[in-house]
């Protein structure tokens, strides 16, 4: 599925699934948006018919409970807006 | 194809205040985090225009409003919530611990069972008859306050509509 692309410094390969609508998302847009790293991100209200169900169907294998934000680090899951466990992560 | 709705700064102003008096009137508080609370009344806005109903900002819409029912703002959720965790899945409400600082506020975990516990509740719930209820459920016809006692309150303590506003509801 395609994402969205943000530029910034590499931190590793930066997965965000959010809702356009959702605050903790935005928090999470936030925090990568001044750390300056590049990510990818979907808004998966935003999308329709077969790109949400594709979009749901790689969600469902980090996160069955398919809740938003998910931000998948290199392989590691971390599911709502934990700040310090994203800081940390990443390394910011 | 993405569908982007653009919703004015002042139609949020207008619901913050709205939503702000009623919370406060109602026992309840908006997060003070200003700018977090208007970017989920920004996102209720947009559902309103979207789906018609006032979904819940940081759960994703069926767009089946019989299917999202529980998740209308405020949501069936948030009261729960706001007992175990001091907030609201979104943050949007807050308890009083975490408006006096006594409460660290943070992300908490979905309470919305999945489709399927959903949909099983829903058929069990139907089966269950009026017979077996101790007492008579009142609904006050304002605000949805529910309760169940011999006859209703003076005054509805959420909205303070009067006793004839309720009606007998199960
Ligand atoms: S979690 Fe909060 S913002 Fe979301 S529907 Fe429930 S009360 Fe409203």
């Amino acid at each position: 599925m395609e994402m969205d692309h943000v530029k910034g410094k590499n931190k590793g390969h930066i997965s965000l699934y959010a809702l356009s609508t959702c605050g903790w998302c935005k928090k999470t847009e936030r925090l990568l948006d001044q750390a300056k790293v590049e990510y990818y991100y979907t808004d998966v209200d935003l999308l329709q018919g077969e790109e949400r169900e594709k979009a749901m169907k790689e969600l469902k294998r980090w996160n069955p409970a398919c809740t938003f934000p998910t931000l998948v680090i290199d392989g590691k899951c971390i599911i709502g807006y934990q700040e310090d466990e994203i800081k940390e992560t990443i390394g910011i | 194809m993405k569908d982007e709705i653009e919703v004015s700064e002042e139609e949020v102003d207008k619901l913050y205040k709205k939503l702000n008096r009623e919370a406060e009137v109602g026992g309840y508080h908006l997060n003070p985090d200003v700018e977090h609370t208007k970017d989920l009344v920004r996102g209720i806005l947009v559902n309103e225009k979207r789906y018609g109903y006032w979904n819940c900002p940081c759960r994703l819409s069926s767009g089946i409003k019989q299917d999202d029912l529980d998740i209308i703002c405020p949501c069936d959720y948030r009261d729960p919530d706001l007992n175990d965790y001091g907030t609201c899945y979104c943050a949007l409400y807050v308890s009083q611990a975490v408006l006096n600082g006594e409460q660290k506020l943070g992300p908490i975990p979905e309470r919305r069972p999945l489709l399927e516990e959903r949909k099983k509740a829903q058929t069990k719930s139907a089966v269950l008859s009026i017979s077996s209820l101790p007492l008579p459920v009142w609904r006050c016809k304002v605000c949805g306050y529910l309760c169940a006692r011999d006859e209703p309150p003076e005054v509805c303590p959420v909205c303070k509509a009067k006793k004839d506003r309720f009606e007998l509801f199960m």
